[in-house]
């Protein structure tokens, strides 16, 4: 159920997105900048946060209980109230506004880092995938969405072109909004097409990057929302669903678990229009997979950062695309904004936020 | 490590460890199905034969009840080409992954299919395992699926009589760490046998090794702090289990040292008299290796000694226990 707007988000910031930073895999360099910017922006120092939440992955960074080194960021003396999801920062975030609607905290800090330089991510992502019968095959994660692809260009949903524009469009935006991002610059989808295959029929522009980076979202309940942002994005529905893992049983085409949590989220009426969708698309494909599958037309602005395609931080992708998304509110930009993040194989796990500008 | 002097400190790190996973009824049993060259599917509430089975009926959360064998051919439903392949997938040359709707089967299995080029496969075609020698009960006991049509014959099927109920795992991982700057200035100074600390700006504590963020107010560090190499035990344990890979033969005592000048015990090894001589406000010093294995690591400090100085007292270390 999509609760009335009793939280907002007041504050986002990112790191730059990097194909290798010189920060180590605990995030503390990529943090310290961005918590600083977010306090700047509110007025609250790190005293004021009731509630810390943090996802990041052992996996990515090769050391067990990783996210523990990341803490000194918060300089968590006096003891803070803390927690973490080895997730991206966006399941954090929803953890920070159950926090916030059970009362037991008024002001929440999410944040979500990644160094995916440090690790064979294309080794790593396989451990994400049913333990038993398909992680011993090592399956990669570009030809896992390549499969996907070829599904959806073979059954007419798309086209190569339509891929390529769709990353074209991604770095047009990303060089006109997003200076963070790692790939940015004009393009057009006839000059991505001339590049090679990495994972027929995917190119290396159908894939999101692999990027150093970190994101931290603040938000506020009701009361305290208005004295710390002029015009906050107001959360009127959060939901994440998930899709079986079993690869096989899946329809590559269909995204039941993103069209469960929006429906839950509330979006779908055709009343309530959607200026901004940020859509944590880490394949071109998928990109036009989830625009289809939440029903948006070309009246919705999708991914004016420039979206994961263009920077990619593992698990904070997901976490900036609804700071992007509340960033559009906050801005005066958007009225209704939608933030999406997603996890696993083939959009497996979705989560939805609509936030609005008014209360 | 080596790397320009101001740059990052990185170095390789390799990760292995097996994971040993019990298999339960549904997949116990495709995977006995395996090794005797069987593919098992299961039938759904709604008819849908699934390969590999369920262990819940994606509608009724029922166990399956019927079991029965598919395939072994089975048709191409997508595919996308690896013209690189990765350590631990099931072919060293390139190849494609599909997934393979077998002959019965109502969902698809995600294999590799043994084809030189991608121009040899396509969505559509034809394709059967071919069985791996050594068959352990996992689903490499399908090496990968060919192309009908060429040479090679079915394989009969097997009996065993014992059921397959466990699985091993080995995952093998490789990174590049890198060296947080705070840590890299610590790491440095080792190699240049110097303690190098750092001190926070608001709190003004002297932090060994240096790290770069005060964890306490969560700011950046701003002065580098050398300290000698003599502190005092501010608490210890006597280690006496042994455990694989452990360099000194117990009992040998691991402390909280805290070096003078500092405001973070860390913890050494002790070594240089009886661990049961060893006791909390005892002074020490550093014993470095030989300065030619010095390197960025904590390596060149052996281990602390006792320093024959008279104990410090209790007051002096008491805030930091």
């Amino acid at each position: 159920m999509s609760t009335a707007a009793d939280v907002a988000v007041v504050a986002f910031a990112q790191s730059p997105c990097e194909a290798k930073g010189d920060g180590a895999t605990g995030g503390v360099e990529m943090l310290v900048p961005i918590f600083a910017e977010v306090f700047a922006k509110t007025g609250l120092t790190k005293n004021d946060i009731g509630f810390w939440c943090s996802g990041s992955s052992d996996y990515l960074a090769g050391r067990a209980f990783s996210f523990v080194q990341a803490v000194d960021a918060i300089g968590a003396y006096p003891p803070a109230m803390e927690s973490h999801v080895e997730m991206d920062g966006a399941w954090a975030l929803y953890e920070a506004w159950v926090k916030i609607l059970t009362g037991d905290a008024e002001i929440a800090l999410a944040y979500g880092f990644g160094k995916s330089s440090a690790a064979e991510l294309n080794r790593v992502l396989a451990l994400q995938l049913d333990p038993y019968l398909l992680a011993p095959l090592w399956p990669d994660a570009t030809s896992v969405a390549a499969l996907q692809a070829r599904c959806g260009i073979e059954a007419g949903r798309w086209s190569e072109r339509d891929m390529a524009e769709v990353a074209a469009r991604s770095r047009a935006s990303a060089a006109a909004n997003n200076p963070r991002a790692q790939l940015r610059g004009s393009t057009t989808a006839a000059e991505l097409l001339t590049q090679p295959y990495v994972a027929d029929p995917l190119r290396e522009n159908d894939c999101a990057p692999y990027s150093d980076g970190a994101a931290v979202v603040i938000i506020a309940a009701a009361h305290r929302a208005g004295e710390l942002c002029a015009r906050p994005a107001w959360i009127t529905g959060f939901e994440h669903r998930t899709d079986t893992a079993r690869l096989g049983a899946r329809d590559p085409l269909a995204a039941p678990s993103a069209k469960l949590a929006a429906a839950a989220a509330g979006l779908g009426h055709q009343h309530d229009r959607v200026d901004v969708a940020e859509l944590h698309a880490p394949f071109s494909h998928q990109e036009i997979l989830l625009r289809q599958a939440l029903g948006f037309g070309e009246d919705v602005a999708v991914n004016p950062s420039g979206g994961a395609l263009c920077g990619n931080p593992m698990f904070a992708a997901g976490l900036s695309r609804i700071g992007w998304a509340a960033q559009a509110i906050i801005a005066g930009q958007a009225d209704r904004a939608v933030g999406h993040a997603t996890s696993g194989p083939w959009l497996q796990q979705n989560l939805i936020a609509v936030m609005t500008g008014r209360p | 490590m080596d790397e320009p002097a101001d740059g990052p400190l990185r170095a390789p790190l390799e990760i292995g460890f097996d994971y040993t996973r019990s298999l339960g009824p549904v997949l116990g049993r495709f995977l006995t199905g395996l090794r005797d060259r069987r593919i098992l599917g299961a039938r759904a509430s709604d008819g849908t034969w699934h390969v590999p089975p369920f262990e819940y009926d994606p509608v009724t959360h029922q166990p399956p009840a019927d079991f029965a064998e598919v395939g072994p051919k089975g048709t191409v439903i997508t595919w996308a080409w690896v013209p690189s392949p990765l350590a631990g997938q099931p072919l060293d040359r390139p190849f494609a992954w599909a997934l393979i709707l077998l002959d019965g089967a109502g969902t698809a299995l995600l294999h590799a299919v043994d084809v030189i080029t991608p121009h040899a496969i396509r969505t559509g075609i034809r394709v059967r395992p071919r069985w791996s020698t050594d068959r352990v009960g996992s689903i490499r006991d399908i090496e990968c699926f060919e192309i009908v049509g060429q040479n090679g014959h079915m394989e009969p099927t097997l009996t065993h009589d014992h059921e397959v109920t466990m699985l091993a795992a080995p995952i093998q991982l490789r990174y590049e760490h890198t060296a947080a700057p705070g840590e890299a200035i610590y790491l440095r100074g080792l190699a240049e046998g110097r303690l190098l600390g750092q001190r926070c700006p608001v709190c003004a504590n002297v932090y060994i090794p240096a790290r770069g963020t005060c964890p306490t107010d969560g700011v950046p560090m701003a002065e580098t702090v050398e300290l000698a190499g003599t502190g005092t035990v501010t608490t210890f344990c006597v280690v006496n289990v042994p455990y694989p890979g452990q360099r000194v033969q117990p009992p040998y005592v691991a402390a909280a040292v805290l070096l003078d000048g500092a405001d973070l015990a860390f913890q050494q090894l002790i070594l240089g008299c009886d661990a049961s001589e060893v006791h909390m406000g005892m002074r020490v010093r550093a014993v470095w290796r030989d300065r030619s294995e010095w390197t960025t690591s904590a390596f060149n400090i052996s281990h602390f000694e006792p320093s024959g100085e008279p104990d410090a007292p209790y007051e002096s270390y008491a805030r930091h226990l």
